[in-house]
């Protein structure tokens, strides 16, 4: 019996991977990163003549749920249209049979990688920057669920784009009040969730138009995705998988979540569980307590990611002690009970505005001397002058004594 | 926040009466210390409402530094003029707070603009 070599073996391998873009539009390039659920492809958009990724679920994982996640995923990209987002250009089959969506090839470093060697006041610039499309997200209803830095990318101009909603969760059809819709409607639609599935699927709000609070199908939220793949998740489709994550016991969970974490390989998120990263995840998401998830939850991470910037560059000369009132936005930001965090990004980035800009933050109630020395430090120059002045009048009633 | 002229008025006085008040530890003009606080107020209340009006049409920190300097300079000189002396100890104390009311404005005074927005 002869074996194939290695490099044989890897070849047909990736062969097996490449999709299939035959009478498409795009040309394969080559692999971007890989992940136990999909691949994202450097592709060629022959058309438009530019350079797009293709982000495809792996042939052994077409089943029809993990491509209607796929779908979601891109449709939920699509609904959020903002300069920190992703935009999405095309979703579709491939002739393989494979799902597909092709967006906006984002060129850059991931934030761990970028922010590895600027200074802290720059760090904490680019953090207000990853909550701008947050925020945005959650005005549409939409958490994220798997923010950490391998999630965060920014571009060669400085730009911040926010990477995988695999994870992401809708929470209300929110949107802009328009006048067909007033008011709007909180609805809750997370196909990773059993209960929420077992809503889904149970058909007990027969009319939910008139229920502000029920719980919506989700072929009513997302109709390309019942057109592309015909399928909603429901609870006879969900297996109970338990799975150790740091020491985490995930009592919930799902088959067939579709995480592309693997794009961030020093930061995986475990395939087939209720998810998101050691770390970065809220308590309420780690106990699985899937209905108390909100933007709070976010913000949990968003606090998870300051710290993380916080921490001094390795081998860097500039031992910057970072002060209380920094100390405390990240507490505040990671607080294990819900209530007691930011009740949103866009508290936590006006925390740390105010921070960089000499004010008082929130989070941290500063003593006298505190306050002072921050009151000297915002005004540095208008002190030296008054002193400087002072000092003058000093000289002059010496010398006029003499 | 205040507007820039307030803010200069407020400054240009409050500096003068602190600036006219030394006076009264030089004995040699202690006697007429209420003219000299009187007159060098109001020497900064117009020193401060210029240097405000400049602020608020120049929006530059080195301009209205120098701005300021000069206007608190040309003031405290007329002072020293109408004294027949002490030009150096009436005109540095009064450059120094021309420049000290240029830079807080250019720095700290909200324009009208800001304020109407």
């Amino acid at each position: 019996m002869k074996f194939l070599p290695d490099q044989v073996v890897a070849r047909l391998q990736t062969g097996m991977q490449t999709p299939d873009l035959s009478g498409t539009r795009y040309r394969a390039i080559e692999l971007l990163g890989q992940g136990g659920m999909g691949a994202v492809w450097l592709a060629q958009d022959s058309i438009l003549q530019r350079p797009v990724a293709l982000k495809v679920l792996a042939a052994e994982n077409s089943s029809a749920d993990l491509a209607s996640r796929l779908m979601q995923e891109a449709v939920i990209l699509a609904r959020l249209e903002h300069p920190g987002i992703v935009p999405v250009h095309d979703a579709g089959t491939l002739p393989d049979g494979r799902t597909f969506y092709c967006m906006k090839l984002v060129e850059g470093k991931t934030l761990d990688r970028y922010a590895l060697k600027l200074p802290l006041r720059e760090r904490l610039r680019l953090f207000q920057r990853i909550a701008e499309p947050l925020a945005f997200a959650h005005s549409r209803g939409i958490i994220h669920r798997d923010l950490k830095p391998a999630n965060v990318m920014v571009g060669s101009f400085g730009e911040v784009l926010i990477m995988d909603w695999g994870l992401a969760k809708v929470m209300a059809t929110t949107g802009a009040p328009s006048p067909t819709n007033p008011v709007p409607r909180q609805v809750v639609v997370d196909l990773e969730e059993s209960s929420a599935a077992t809503q889904i699927s149970g058909g007990a709000f027969s009319t939910p138009k008139q229920d502000p609070g029920h719980v919506m199908d989700a072929t009513e939220l997302y109709p390309p995705a019942k057109q592309v793949s015909g399928h909603v998740v429901d609870a006879t489709e969900l297996s109970p998988l338990a799975k150790q994550v740091s020491g985490h016991e995930f009592t919930r969970a799902v088959q067939g979540s579709l995480k592309t974490g693997a794009l961030a390989p020093e930061n995986p998120t475990a395939h087939g569980t209720v998810l998101g990263t050691p770390g970065y995840m809220a308590p309420e998401q780690e106990r699985g307590e899937v209905n108390l998830i909100d933007q709070r939850t976010d913000v949990f991470a968003l606090g998870s990611i300051l710290k993380h910037l916080l921490q001094e560059p390795p081998g860097s000369q500039e031992h910057e002690s970072y002060s209380r009132p920094l100390r405390a936005i990240c507490a505040k930001a990671t607080s294990a009970g819900m209530s007691a965090r930011y009740p949103s990004v866009q508290d936590l980035a006006a925390d740390v505005g105010r921070y960089l800009d000499g004010l008082p933050v929130s989070a941290y109630r500063e003593n006298i001397f505190e306050r002072m020395a921050r009151l000297v430090s915002r005004n540095r120059v208008a002190v030296v002058l008054v002193l400087a002045y002072l000092f003058m009048r000093l000289l002059f009633i010496l010398f006029s004594r003499r | 926040m205040s507007n820039k002229i307030v803010l200069g008025l407020v400054l240009g006085g409050v500096l003068g009466i602190l600036d006219g008040l030394t006076a009264w530890f030089t004995p040699a003009v202690r006697a007429g210390i209420v003219g000299i606080v009187f007159g060098s107020m109001f020497k900064g209340l117009i020193a401060g409402v210029l240097i405000g009006i400049f602020a608020r049409k120049v929006h530059s920190l080195a301009l209205g530094i120098l701005f300021g300097l000069a206007v608190g300079a040309f003031l405290a000189w007329i002072i020293a003029f109408m004294q027949h002396g002490y030009y150096f100890q009436i005109m540095l104390p009064g450059a120094m707070v021309g420049l000290i009311v240029g830079y807080a404005t250019q720095k700290y005074g909200a324009s009208s603009q800001l304020q109407r927005a």
